[in-house]
């Protein structure tokens, strides 16, 4: 009898457990909810928008639909990334619609039990509390987890 | 189910109103011919028999005051004068009002109702007045036919006695038909006896368990018309084999002869009925109809049932028709736009072969080429629709406009027949009904002013479609007394949207129409004015990627042009490069392409530059600068595209080369990004890139040498 109780237990406790795939944006760890990535390509250079604010880099052909890239590193306020064909694009669906983002490389999928993510400090930068939702420690590295819905939706209402 | 049965009594609804109103303006027109008003009685007696069907009342009595009053006409016991006409205009806009309430759950106007059941019900003989109608059946074409005797003829109908050969084909029970049922309808009618002919039943062995071998032979007696008994069997038609031969088949003399043969107590049918099927029992032969007045009421039923055998056979027999989604079509239309994009991608692949000899691939790619441009153009003109439908709702705007105003305005309608693309027209009915209604509410004048101007007292609205150069040309002309610019003004002085002592041209003047905020209206009319300008006709115009431009004479009247692309999905472009980019210019809007040197440019002013064409200046706008672009290369933009808007301005594009003409699929860049002055969409190439797709109208707009050129020439024109 106790032992059933403690077997379900255990089960809730791993099922509370998510798979987020960590990567590198300009030397600094973030991860992402794998159920979030749609597809991780080998970058490749984009199409430039005309006028388009300095971190979205262009447009690119995703089977057949064209879809916006932005540049983390410069969305989150970090130097431009020099894109080359070492670094990924991570496509995600934000809104319902496709989104690639331009990161330095993935690293790997990491499993976060979710009471073990801390709440963002304070720190000055506003935009840097809304897009990152937590932090964590995992192998005694920072890794920072992003908030998708605020990275992406914010920025686009204000291009022209 | 009954949902989607009652989308398509709807959708029919579209069609016979259209039907209705065509046969209405035709009328109006001077055009009295009886098969005209025939339509049109077809046409509401099936709106009304569906509306039956589903229960909706009010449509039901309306549709049949209306119909009363055309069978009126259509015996000739009322004359079609001018006020009758109006009236039934009136009452057809109101039917459609109706059809409309009853789809979108709307409200109609109780008190216009009632004024019109009133004033059709004047037409409407006394004895008339009681509700009968047959329900429309659920299967389509079928109610069409069995109008034969709706037609209030006055003589009763005669019994006549049909002797049917029915051999059912082994397909026909593939389908699910079932004889039963067949005899069992022909038996509502009358009469029925059913014998069966089970000769060529083989013994048990030599069964073919698929195959057919019954036949039955019926001997109907009925008073319904031969139509409605083959009616009977149209679901079976070429799935058996049928023969119907009645004693009524050559209906004037067969009176005529029958009158005798009733002196003579041998009906005819009777006598052949002895010849093969014995076992008819006939207790009724034909009655001996009245020698006068029977062979005439005869000729009118069958002549009847010709007329009435669908309003398709009407005025030279349409083409078939195939009703489709419109979600398969735009899958097709989808998988054709890969097919191109894949066609790029194939012809690129090939290239980097380095394959020697690709001469025999490149043919076959080049056919390969023509069949996709093929299918892409046939698909695209399934999509196309003639704009005819739209112009005649317009019609009715203009009616309703002229009624709320007091003021009297004609349509006239020129290239209905112009195809166009199936959502440019759904979303042009709301701009032009804009336009439409200013012209009546603001453009046209009251009856007296015009009089007093030298005009006739109705006013004229041309409406008008034509293919210009691959794209749509519409165009709202009215004659009366164009634009008020000193008002106009005025008023964008007191909105705050030009400066008091801005000097403007007369052109710039009517452009302020379009300017968001600004309604020219004294008082918030009942018809236009409602908070929504001019601004919103140009955005839906420009959403669609067409433009809008008018042009006014005081006294004359104004005009609105609306030039719409083709197609949506496709389109030629040429294919340029801008500072290390790949990009697209619609070829339509291209004039020429040159080669520039150094002696063919001139500086004017500090940042101008003009290109010399065979002695024409023309102003030059860089199309990396116009798009913030910056090169990397030392390549200088070298090559020129000379471009015209729409106003008729000239202009440059420079670019750095050029390197291909073809067909580019349209992608829309809405959700990816907003809207990018200088583009239009996106498209995919052979390589798989994206490239931008220019629009050079913005392009020119935001170059500064370009638009301040524009305004100089434009403002030393009207001086």
């Amino acid at each position: 009898m106790q032992a059933e109780v403690k077997q379900s237990d255990q089960e809730v406790k791993h099922a509370e457990h998510s798979e987020f795939v960590s990567f590198t944006v300009a030397g600094q760890a973030f991860c992402l909810k794998i159920t979030q990535i749609r597809e991780i390509r080998r970058w490749s250079p984009v199409t430039i928008l005309p006028h388009a604010p300095a971190d979205v880099l262009g447009v690119m052909n995703l089977r057949g639909a064209v879809i916006p890239i932005y540049d983390l590193s410069a969305r989150f306020g970090l130097q431009q990334t020099e894109a080359s064909e070492r670094n990924v694009v991570i496509v995600v669906s934000v809104h319902g619609k496709p989104v690639g983002l331009l990161a330095e490389s993935v690293s790997e999928i990491i499993s976060i039990n979710p009471d073990d993510i801390q709440d963002t400090p304070p720190v000055d930068s506003r935009n840097t509390m809304e897009y990152i939702q937590g932090i964590i420690s995992h192998d005694d590295t920072m890794v920072r987890i992003i908030n998708l819905d605020a990275v992406i939706s914010a920025p686009e209402q204000v291009m022209p | 189910m009954s949902g989607s049965i009652q989308d398509t009594f709807f959708e029919e609804c579209e069609e016979l109103l259209e039907a209705t109103d065509e046969g209405l303006t035709a009328i109006e027109g001077g055009d009295h011919d009886p098969e005209v008003v025939n339509a049109i009685f077809r046409a509401v007696h099936s709106i009304k028999g569906g509306a039956g069907a589903f229960g909706l009342d009010d449509l039901v009595a309306f549709a049949h005051r209306f119909e009363t009053v055309f069978d009126e006409v259509r015996s000739n016991r009322l004359d079609l004068d001018e006020k009758l006409i109006q009236l039934l205009l009136r009452a057809s806009d109101h039917l459609s009002a109706l059809v409309e309430a009853a789809r979108d759950g709307g409200q109609i106007d109780e008190a216009h109702h009632d004024t019109l059941l009133a004033a059709l019900d004047e037409y409407i003989p006394e004895e008339e007045e009681d509700l009968t109608f047959e329900p429309m059946g659920l299967g389509g074409p079928a109610p069409m036919m069995d109008l034969g005797d709706l037609g209030a003829a006055p003589a009763v109908p005669q019994e006549e006695t049909y002797r049917i050969r029915f051999q059912p084909l082994k397909e026909m029970y593939g389908t699910g038909n079932e004889p039963f049922f067949l005899f069992q309808a022909l038996k509502d009618m009358g009469e029925l006896t059913v014998q069966l002919d089970e000769n060529e039943l083989p013994g048990f062995d030599a069964m073919d368990m698929g195959e057919s071998y019954l036949a039955w032979d019926l001997v109907l007696v009925t008073k319904e018309p031969r139509s409605v008994v083959e009616a009977v069997f149209e679901f079976v038609e070429g799935l058996c084999e049928l023969s119907i031969a009645g004693d009524g088949d050559a209906e004037a003399e067969a009176n005529a002869l029958a009158a005798l043969d009733a002196m003579f107590a041998a009906p005819p049918a009777a006598e052949a009925a002895d010849g093969d099927t014995p076992a008819a029992p006939f207790e009724a032969p034909v009655p001996a109809p009245e020698p006068e007045a029977k062979p005439a009421a005869a000729e009118e039923k069958a002549s009847a049932p010709k007329a009435e055998s669908g309003k398709q056979e009407q005025r030279g027999g349409p083409k078939p028709t195939l009703r489709v989604e419109l979600e398969r079509v735009d899958r097709l239309i989808n998988a054709v736009g890969e097919l191109i994009i894949n066609h790029s991608m194939l012809a690129q692949q090939i290239a980097n072969l380095n394959v020697p000899d690709t001469r025999d691939v490149e043919t076959e790619l080049e056919g390969f080429k023509n069949l996709a441009r093929d299918i892409q153009e046939g698909v695209m003109a399934i999509r196309a629709q003639p704009v005819k439908p739209l112009f005649q709702r317009m019609a009715r705007i203009v009616r309703e406009a002229s009624a709320a105003t007091g003021k009297t305005c004609k349509l006239v309608t020129e290239g209905e027949n112009t195809e166009v693309d199936k959502t440019v027209i759904e979303r042009l009915s709301d701009p032009l009904t804009h336009i439409l209604r200013n012209a009546v509410d603001h453009g046209v004048e009251n009856p007296d002013d015009r009089e007093a101007a030298g005009k006739s007292k109705t006013g004229e609205i041309r409406l008008s479609a034509s293919h210009r150069s691959g794209s749509v040309c519409i165009e709202i002309k009215d004659d009366g007394a164009g634009v008020n610019r000193p008002r106009v003004k005025q008023i964008a002085i007191e909105k705050g949207l030009i400066p008091e002592n801005a000097e403007l041209t007369d052109g710039e003047i009517d452009n302020l129409l379009f300017a968001p905020g600004f309604s020219t209206a004294k008082e918030i009319s009942n018809l236009s004015g409602r908070g929504v300008g001019m601004d919103v006709v140009k955005n839906a115009v420009t959403g669609l990627g067409g433009r809008i431009n008018i042009s006014s004479a005081p006294g004359k009247g104004s005009t609105f042009t609306i030039i719409l692309p083709l197609t949506l999905a496709v389109m030629d472009g040429m294919v340029v490069s801008v500072a290390d980019q790949t990009m697209v210019v619609p070829i339509t809007s291209i004039v020429e392409t040159m080669r520039g040197s150094d002696d063919m440019i001139n500086s004017l002013g500090a940042d101008g530059t003009l290109l010399s064409i065979r002695g024409n200046f023309v102003p030059i706008c860089d199309v990396a600068g116009a798009l913030g672009l910056y090169r990397e290369s030392d390549q200088q933009a070298g090559v020129y595209l000379l471009v015209e808007t729409e106003t008729g301005q000239r202009c440059a594009l420079a670019v750095d080369d050029i390197h291909d003409q073809r067909q580019v699929v349209i992608k829309s860049l809405d959700g990816v990004c907003g809207e990018i002055p200088g583009v239009a969409a996106a498209t995919i190439l052979g390589d798989g890139k994206i490239a931008m797709i220019l629009d050079p109208e913005s392009i020119i707009a935001a170059s500064p040498t370009a638009a301040a050129f524009d305004t100089e020439r434009r403002m030393s024109n009207a001086s």
